[in-house]
Parts: C-alpha cells; sequence; structure tokens
C-alpha cells in the first residue's frame, strides 16, 4: 500500500507513478481535492483509494484498474473505460461513464444528468437517482438505476439495456419500457450483486430499452 | 466561457473571513477563466440616505492614470461634505447622498471615463484584467469583509477581453450577475432591452442577461419570475448566479451542460463551477453537496 | 409546335435546379443527404495571384537552389513534436465512410513522402496504422472505436470540434455503409442510419476542453501533439478559444471541405470559405502573439500546389488535402465512367459518398467493390499527387524569391476581385486598395 499526497506530488507525478504501476499494486490518494485527471489512463490489475472528492475525467479511459472514491466524482468520471471497475461513495456530476466501453461503475449516491451517454458496453449501476438525459444514445452495455431518472431517459437509444426501479420523469424518443425476462432478471441480479446491493429484488425493476423507430431515416423521425 | 463562485455566509463570526474564503475560491477558478476576474461584495450598508457606488476607472486597460482626487473633490462639492470616498485599486469606493441615476448622469457629464460598477445600499464590485491572482493581490481581496460575494474569472468567447466587458455585471441597485456559457439570441435582446431605455455598453453576452434582469426588475417582477422568465426568453448555454442584497440565486439553462456544484453546511452555502473551487472551505467534509438541476432556482436569503 | 424561344428563359430564383430541389422534397419529404464539399461558387484561392520577382526582388533557381519545404507542428506543449517533410498532410476521413483498402492506401502515400495521414470518426485500423509512418488519431463526439491504446499508439491526437461541411451538426453515416466490421468497430447495429452527435459526450466549451486537454496529455505522457479542429465560421474567436485551451495546433476546414454524408442544406449554407478563414485564424494567432507558435492546418477545396502555397503566404504552416486524395487514388476516374452510369452518376460528378455503392472501391464497404482498389497502386498515385503539390509549391516560393515555402507572406499577393480583396485582406490586383482598410 503507497500513499500518494497531492499535496507534496503534482498530477504528473501522480499519474506517472499509477500508470507505470504492476499489477497488484496499491495505491491511497490523499488530498484530492477535487483535482481534474485524477488516475487516468491506467493499464494494470491495480487499486486505487481516492480519500476525497474529484474533479473532472477522474479513471478516464481506465484499464483493469480497481478505483475507488471516497467522496463525489465531477464531470466525464470513468469517461471511455474499457474494463476495471470504478466505485465512487459518494454522487457523481454529468457525463458519468461517457462512451464507456467496459468494464463497471457502482455510483453509492445520486448521478447528475447524462450519465452513460453513448455507452458503448460499459456497466452502470446506480445506487440513487440520474439526472436528465441519461443513457442519452447509448448503445451497449447495461445501466441500473436504482432510484428515479430525469427527463428523457435513454433518448435516442440502440442496443443498451436500462433497468430503472423508480419512475422517469419522461422517456426520451424512441425509448420504450420492455419485457422483463428471466435472461434480464438474471442479469439485473448479477449487476446488483457485484454493486453489492441485497436490499432490493429484481422484482422491483423494469426493463427500458430501443423502440428501434429511428433506427432507418424516414419522414416521421427526420429532425 | 468562464469559472463562477457564489458564497453565502449564514454565520456572521465568519463574516470576517469573507473576502479570504472567496480569494482561493477565484485563484481556482483560474484555468476556465485566465481573462479577467471580478466580484461583487456585499458588505455593511449605507447609513442615512447615502447609496455605496464602485466606480472603475475604465481607462486602466490603456494604462492611463486617473486624478481621483480631483474627482473626490468634485464629488464633494456636487453631493455635500458628507460623501465618503476611498481608492481601491484601479477603482474607488464612494458613499454619497443621491440616486444611482443622478450619479450617473453627473459622471458622464464630469468624468465620462468613469463607469458605476454597481451601485446600492451595500454592493460593491471590482473587475479588472488579468490573472485573477494579480487581480485579487492588488485589491487585496483577502481583507474583504461581508455577509455574501459571486466571483467569476472570465474566458472571453466571442467579446473583447477589457475591464469593461469583464463580470459581474450590475444589474440595478445591490443586484450584479455572473454568467458561465454562452447565449445565443443577445443581439436581439440588446435591441429590445436597449429600446426600453437599459443602458448596455459592450457586445458582451452576459451584459445583456444582467440588463434583461434589470429590465424585469424594474417592470416588478421578483427575482424568481424574472429567472423564470429568463428561460423562456434566453437562448443559449448558461449558468447563472445572481446576487441581491441579502442573498443570491443560481439557475442553468435547461440543457444543462455548463457546469455548477452546490454545498450548503450550516455555516454557509457556496456554489461554483467546479467542486475544488469549494474544497478548501472549512467544514466542507460535512456539506452536503449537490447539482443544481437544469431549469430550477436555487435561491437563499438572510433571516429577516 | 414549334417551342418559343422566349417562354424558355430560366428564371434565376426558380432556377432548375431550385425546382428539382422543391419537386424532390415534395416527394420524399426529408432533406437530402450527400457527400463532398459545397458546389456552389464561393470566393476561393482562385481569386489570389503570386506577385512573381523581376527587378525589385529575385528569384531562385529551380533545382540548385533548395527550397525547403518542411515543418514541424506540436511546438507548443508537446513532448514528441510531428516532423512533416512536405507541408500536406492528408484530412480525416473516416474507416467506414472509407474502405479499409482506401485508408491503406493513404497512408502508404502519405508516408511514402514523408507527412502525416488521418483516421476519423470509426476509429484506428490495422490497415492504416501499420501503413502510416505519421498517423493522427482523432477524438470526436462520438468516440466510435475510441480506446486508450490507440490513442497512444497515434501520432498526435486532433479534438474534432467541427468540420468545414457542417460546422455545428454531426457525423451521419448510412446504413448500406455500415457492414459487420464497422458496425463491430462502432459497437452499432448492422446497417442502421447512423447519426453521430454534435457536441461532445463530456464536455461542452473551451473551459472545459482545457481540462480534456490536459486529461488527453496526462494519459499520453504529454508527448503528443494536441490539434483542434474547427470548421469555419466564427474563425477569429474559435482560433483564440483553441489556443486558451491549450492547443498544440490548430486546425481550421473552410466551407469547401467534403464530408461522407450530410445534410445537402448543411452542407452549402452553414460556415463561411477557406480565403477568409485563413485570414481570421491568423490574425486570432497574431494577437495572442502565438503565430508560429501554435501552427495552423488549413483545408476545404484544397486542389493544387498553387492553393497550398497561397494558404501559405496566408500565415498557414501546413493544408490538408481530403477530397483531393480522394480523387487522386481514382475517384471519379472517367476509366469508370460505364459502371457510374449504372448507379446513374457520371465520372466529374460523383460525390455521392453517402450511397456506399463507389465504383472505384473508395467510399464503400461492399468487399467487391472495395477490393478493386489496389492499396499499393492507390499509395502511389496519392504520393504522385503530393509529390506534384510540392513541386508546384517550390516552383512558386522560388519565383517569389524564396528558400522555404514558409517565407511566402500575403505581400507576395494580389487578389483579382474585390471580393478576394475584402476576404483575404490582400490588395486588388494593380492597385494598393483592400476594402476595408485602406482608401
Amino acid at each position: 500500500m503507497k500513499n500518494l499526497d497531492l499535496n507534496n506530488v503534482s498530477l504528473r507525478e501522480l499519474n506517472q507513478e499509477l500508470q507505470n504501476a504492476q499489477n497488484g499494486a496499491q495505491y491511497v490518494v490523499e488530498n484530492s481535492n477535487g483535482k481534474h485527471n485524477i488516475a487516468v489512463g491506467l493499464n494494470k490489475e491495480q487499486s486505487v483509494t481516492i480519500n476525497g472528492h474529484v474533479g473532472y475525467y477522474c479513471a478516464g479511459m481506465n484499464q483493469k484498474a480497481d478505483i475507488t472514491v471516497e467522496g463525489n466524482a465531477g464531470s466525464g468520471l470513468a469517461e471511455n473505460m474499457m474494463s476495471g471497475k470504478v466505485h465512487v461513495k459518494g454522487g457523481v456530476s454529468q457525463y458519468c461513464g461517457a462512451t464507456a466501453h467496459g468494464g463497471t461503475i457502482i455510483i453509492d449516491g445520486d448521478a447528475s444528468a447524462r450519465c452513460g451517454i453513448s455507452m458503448k458496453g460499459v456497466d452502470i449501476v446506480v445506487r440513487g437517482s440520474v439526472g436528465h438525459m441519461s443513457a442519452f444514445m447509448a448503445q451497449k452495455g447495461r445501466f441500473v438505476i436504482c432510484g428515479d431518472a430525469g427527463n428523457a431517459l435513454g433518448d435516442s437509444i440502440y442496443e443498451a439495456r436500462i433497468y430503472l426501479r423508480g419512475k422517469a420523469q419522461s422517456l426520451g424518443a424512441d425509448c420504450i419500457e420492455k419485457e422483463m425476462q428471466d435472461e434480464h432478471r438474471k442479469e439485473l441480479a448479477e449487476l446488483l450483486k457485484k454493486a453489492d446491493i441485497t436490499d432490493i429484488s429484481v422484482d422491483e425493476f423494469k426493463r427500458y430499452g430501443s423502440a428501434r423507430k429511428l433506427y432507418n431515416f424516414s419522414v416521421d423521425n427526420a429532425y | 466561457m468562464c469559472g463562477i463562485v457564489g458564497l453565502f455566509l449564514k454565520e456572521k463570526k465568519l463574516e470576517g473571513h469573507l473576502g479570504s474564503y472567496l480569494s482561493d475560491m477565484l485563484i481556482e477558478m483560474t484555468e476556465r477563466g485566465p481573462d479577467s476576474v471580478g466580484f461583487a461584495i456585499y458588505d455593511q450598508p449605507t447609513i442615512g440616505k447615502q447609496i455605496k457606488c464602485t466606480l472603475l476607472n475604465t481607462l486602466v486597460d490603456s494604462g492611463e492614470e486617473l486624478n481621483w482626487d480631483e474627482v473626490r473633490q468634485a464629488l464633494k462639492k456636487q453631493f455635500g461634505n458628507d460623501t465618503k470616498f476611498e481608492e481601491k485599486g484601479s477603482h474607488a469606493l464612494i458613499s454619497v447622498e443621491t440616486d444611482t441615476n443622478t450619479l450617473n448622469e453627473w459622471l458622464n457629464e464630469n468624468f465620462p471615463h468613469i463607469n458605476v460598477n454597481g451601485s446600492g445600499r451595500v454592493i460593491e464590485i471590482y473587475k479588472e484584467k488579468g490573472l485573477p491572482k494579480d487581480v485579487i493581490a492588488s485589491f487585496n481581496l483577502q481583507s474583504f469583509t461581508g455577509s455574501h460575494a459571486l466571483g467569476h474569472t472570465r474566458m472571453a468567447t466571442e467579446s473583447a477581453v477589457t475591464t469593461g466587458h469583464s463580470h459581474p455585471f450590475s444589474t440595478g441597485d445591490d443586484i450584479c450577475l455572473v454568467h458561465n456559457g454562452s447565449l445565443s439570441n443577445h443581439n436581439r435582446w440588446r435591441e429590445k432591452l436597449r429600446k426600453e431605455g437599459i443602458v448596455i455598453s459592450t457586445d458582451n453576452d452576459s451584459e445583456v442577461a444582467a440588463a434583461y434582469f434589470n429590465w424585469r426588475l424594474k417592470q416588478g417582477d421578483d427575482l424568481n419570475t424574472a429567472l423564470t422568465k429568463a428561460l423562456d426568453d434566453l437562448d443559449g448555454f448558461y449558468t447563472f448566479a445572481i446576487g441581491t442584497k441579502d442573498g443570491f440565486a443560481v439557475m442553468r439553462d435547461n440543457i444543462g451542460c455548463k457546469p455548477a456544484v452546490i454545498a450548503e453546511t450550516d455555516q454557509w452555502v457556496a456554489m461554483a463551477s467546479e467542486f475544488r473551487a469549494i474544497a478548501m472551505l472549512p467544514g466542507v467534509e460535512n456539506a452536503s453537496i449537490w447539482e443544481p438541476e437544469p431549469g430550477k432556482i436555487y435561491s437563499w436569503h438572510k433571516a429577516a | 409546335m414549334s417551342v418559343n424561344e422566349s417562354w424558355l428563359l430560366e428564371s434565376k430564383t426558380f432556377s432548375k435546379d431550385a425546382i428539382r430541389e422543391i419537386q424532390r422534397a415534395a416527394k420524399e419529404g426529408i432533406y437530402s443527404i450527400r457527400g463532398g464539399g459545397a458546389k456552389r461558387f464561393v470566393p476561393s484561392f482562385d481569386d489570389l495571384v503570386f506577385l512573381g520577382a523581376s527587378m525589385s526582388r529575385y528569384p531562385l533557381e529551380g533545382y540548385r537552389e533548395a527550397c525547403n519545404t518542411a515543418v514541424t507542428l506540436g511546438t507548443r506543449f508537446a513532448k514528441k513534436p510531428i516532423e512533416l517533410k512536405i507541408p500536406i498532410t492528408v484530412a480525416g476521413m473516416s474507416f467506414g465512410s472509407l474502405s479499409a483498402q482506401a485508408k491503406e492506401s493513404l497512408g502508404r502515400g502519405a508516408s511514402e513522402v514523408g507527412t502525416s495521414t488521418t483516421t476519423g470518426d470509426g476509429g484506428m485500423t490495422q490497415e492504416e496504422r501499420g501503413h502510416s509512418n505519421l498517423l493522427v488519431y482523432q477524438y470526436l463526439p462520438s468516440r466510435y472505436g475510441m480506446n486508450p491504446d490507440d490513442l497512444r499508439k497515434a501520432d498526435a491526437i486532433e479534438v474534432v470540434v467541427g468540420q468545414g461541411a457542417k460546422p455545428g451538426g454531426g457525423g451521419m453515416l448510412l446504413g448500406q455503409k455500415i457492414n459487420e466490421r464497422v458496425a463491430r468497430m462502432r459497437d452499432l447495429p448492422q446497417n442502421i442510419d447512423q447519426r453521430s452527435a454534435c457536441r461532445h459526450p463530456d464536455w461542452t466549451g473551451p473551459d472545459d476542453l482545457e481540462i480534456k486537454i490536459t486529461e488527453l496529455r496526462e494519459i499520453t505522457n504529454w508527448e503528443k501533439p494536441i490539434y483542434i479542429k474547427v470548421g469555419a465560421a466564427r474563425t477569429y474567436f474559435d482560433t483564440s478559444l483553441a489556443v486558451k485551451a491549450g492547443a498544440d495546433v490548430v486546425v481550421v476546414d473552410g466551407m469547401q471541405g467534403g464530408t461522407a454524408a450530410t445534410q445537402d442544406v448543411f452542407i452549402e449554407h452553414v460556415g463561411i470559405p477557406t480565403l477568409p478563414a485563413v485570414r481570421q485564424a491568423v490574425q486570432a494567432l497574431k494577437d495572442m502573439d502565438m503565430h508560429r507558435k501554435v501552427q495552423l492546418i488549413v483545408s476545404g477545396g484544397i486542389r493544387n500546389g498553387a492553393d497550398v502555397a497561397k494558404a501559405l503566404a496566408m500565415g498557414a504552416d501546413a493544408v490538408s488535402v481530403g477530397t483531393a486524395a480522394l480523387i487522386a487514388l481514382g475517384d471519379n476516374s472517367p476509366e469508370l465512367d460505364s459502371e457510374y452510369e449504372k448507379i446513374g452518376s457520371k465520372s466529374g460528378y460523383y460525390f455521392e459518398y453517402q450511397a456506399g455503392n463507389c465504383p472505384a472501391g473508395i467510399s464503400t464497404q461492399n468487399p467487391d467493390l472495395a477490393k478493386r482498389l489496389d492499396p499499393v497502386l492507390g499509395g502511389r498515385r496519392v504520393a504522385n499527387y503530393l509529390r506534384c503539390l510540392t513541386l508546384e509549391v517550390q516552383t512558386l516560393a522560388r519565383a517569389c524569391g524564396k528558400s522555404d515555402v514558409h517565407n511566402l507572406e500575403p505581400e507576395d499577393m494580389a487578389a483579382l476581385t474585390v471580393e478576394a480583396a475584402a476576404m483575404a485582406q490582400i490588395p486588388l490586383a494593380g492597385t494598393t486598395w483592400i476594402p476595408g482598410k485602406t482608401t
């Protein structure tokens, strides 16, 4: 376990150390104080715990690393993540998991607007609620929301699967409720388990996905 | 495009630290706005019939000196010997027994290079071109006291980098606005508001927003109504923070892309474009922290 | 019955083209989507001429007296700037809009003459990386196929904010071009009509972009030059903001710049031509004291060495070619006229890149068509074309007495039209008059 204090090391030094770490390395980062671009571009099976709040793009483009934020995260958490796991104990700002291709993102608090925007294969589990335009143009992956969703959930969604426990203020264009089948209950149970959520049953969720009516340009969906 | 911050102190004993908190917050927003910086401070109200005005020497960008002493003497001669006058960097803070319009007219005639940054009973507005840390030092912001404040660091988009284009913009007595974003219909609003008699002196989109609120409030709307109407009237991307004599309000546009975060404790409420501008405030570890929802008004007032 | 000639006077307002478009709209009920750039006439580099040396200046000899063409891009912050042997690069075009063979050909051609090529909306292919010595990786709103491994493999990163054919709009790729491989690379279902986002998914505005650029630098060890590409519109402001946000290189793409598929109304009516855009960009850099410190790449309708020389003379550090490179590859070749006829077109007119049935095997994902393009031969053609452009620029530069093509100046040119004089702020030929500046 190695301690890195952002009061003593620069962001460049911090990221260099983390990026050059070996598999199995363990780090704790102190005094993050909302700074941007912490632990970006990691690609080893390592663990990083950040004791505080982080700014933009924390864990950006993560590969393999297991990153925990013991606070809130700013915009673009784990954007374009490829693999690994990112766990935020507080809430996250907008664009969480934007365009992420793989791995798992777990948010204990709420996520604000555009959570899972253009997601391309990542799994996102939010214990709380998500803001407007979440899962906008979501292409692939699974998105579990234990609370409510803001306006226009899943607007222009492709093949991503949304599991929502609460209510959506509104569904976006081409996003519809779909039947929960055994296959879906099974994958949802696995996702909840991954996020250590044991007090919520899969039966409380509804599934949403694409009506696939915007897939080809026609007079009716020109905008 | 900019960084904005706001701080509202609930506990009176913190008021001596307002300037030092605000300067830390503004310095954190340097990357978002390296061109200029400005702040509005709400401190002790004036006594009697006097109003408080912050005067800006608009020649400051061209490096021309202004003989403030001459201004001081002329003010006293015109508005009486009770006039208080204090030079602060490139600005002067005065207390004078008149109203804002009269003072503006008199200044236009006698000292056309002086602008009134802000006026009212409690507000003081300071702004200047330059890096936040330099401007803050030149005004000695750390020494300011008060109950609440707004600040702004500017990255100019389409209008010039000058002190005159800097925020906060006054929107009437004791009211000011800071803005992060970019309005897309400000030219038509500038024309309309000018026809309504509102003075707009720059091509800056944020000044139009300030003028818009000025106009709405003059029409008799309260701040919440004016903000609600702004959601329909002002197109584009924005996070606004508006200071009033007893508090402040925050609102984002309906698309809600420009960032904003609010933190609240029993001692204070803070807002900023990014959390890092709040991270150093005392007791932040116990604050409740959230992002303002798009199209929703958040406001705080001093208990009456 | 004989035709009454006076009835056949074509209306300038309701021209044949305008009538045909109304009829099409009434029938189809949706905007028309096509490829290519603006087809209408716009003031261009054609309206400028060079003032060759004679008595007051002395020209250089063609072979013995060297005229340097090399340029280094990314000298502001990047640890590893890009060194190009010629000031002409190949613009970003996606795998998806182009076949893998076309991408490979462009890489081969560019590498042969010591310049760079650029990826596009569809991510990086092995064909392209493997055959490009210098590859610029585009970072776009859609982030299709975007991954950190490819980012680290790139020689430079181009953050695409906009494109000359459609400033303010996102990309499009119609279903006929989304085959299995394209769909897999983009994580999309096959055969759908795909519309890319117009804003980036995780930042809005230059204040956010500054943070995004730091992230890209942190992930790539501050090695790679970061370009910011904007479509020409409010070019003065956009250039200054790109510099403030931390760009090493600014790429300005004028309205003549091509696209694989965009609404025709967008291509023809949004953005300004390359000519005024270069001047505004250079002005912004000069006002910030950043000219030659942040490099400027100009694109949009560059066809020949004269265009390149004029862009450089106006202050650009390099240019990019897109459409012209495709034509060099074999696009619009008269040899294919019987094939073009089958799809209702003709060589010299073919910009239906969106349709995916390009007989030259370039703008297609149909394997039978794509294999018509031999990447080795294609690469040779592109290299020849770039070589020819370079020789032309050198010829013009030498004629103006320059031993480096970057020493060309606006003062080496005159304008042939009042419009060009006003837009480029170059005096009308035979006068000292610059509209709006001198009387």
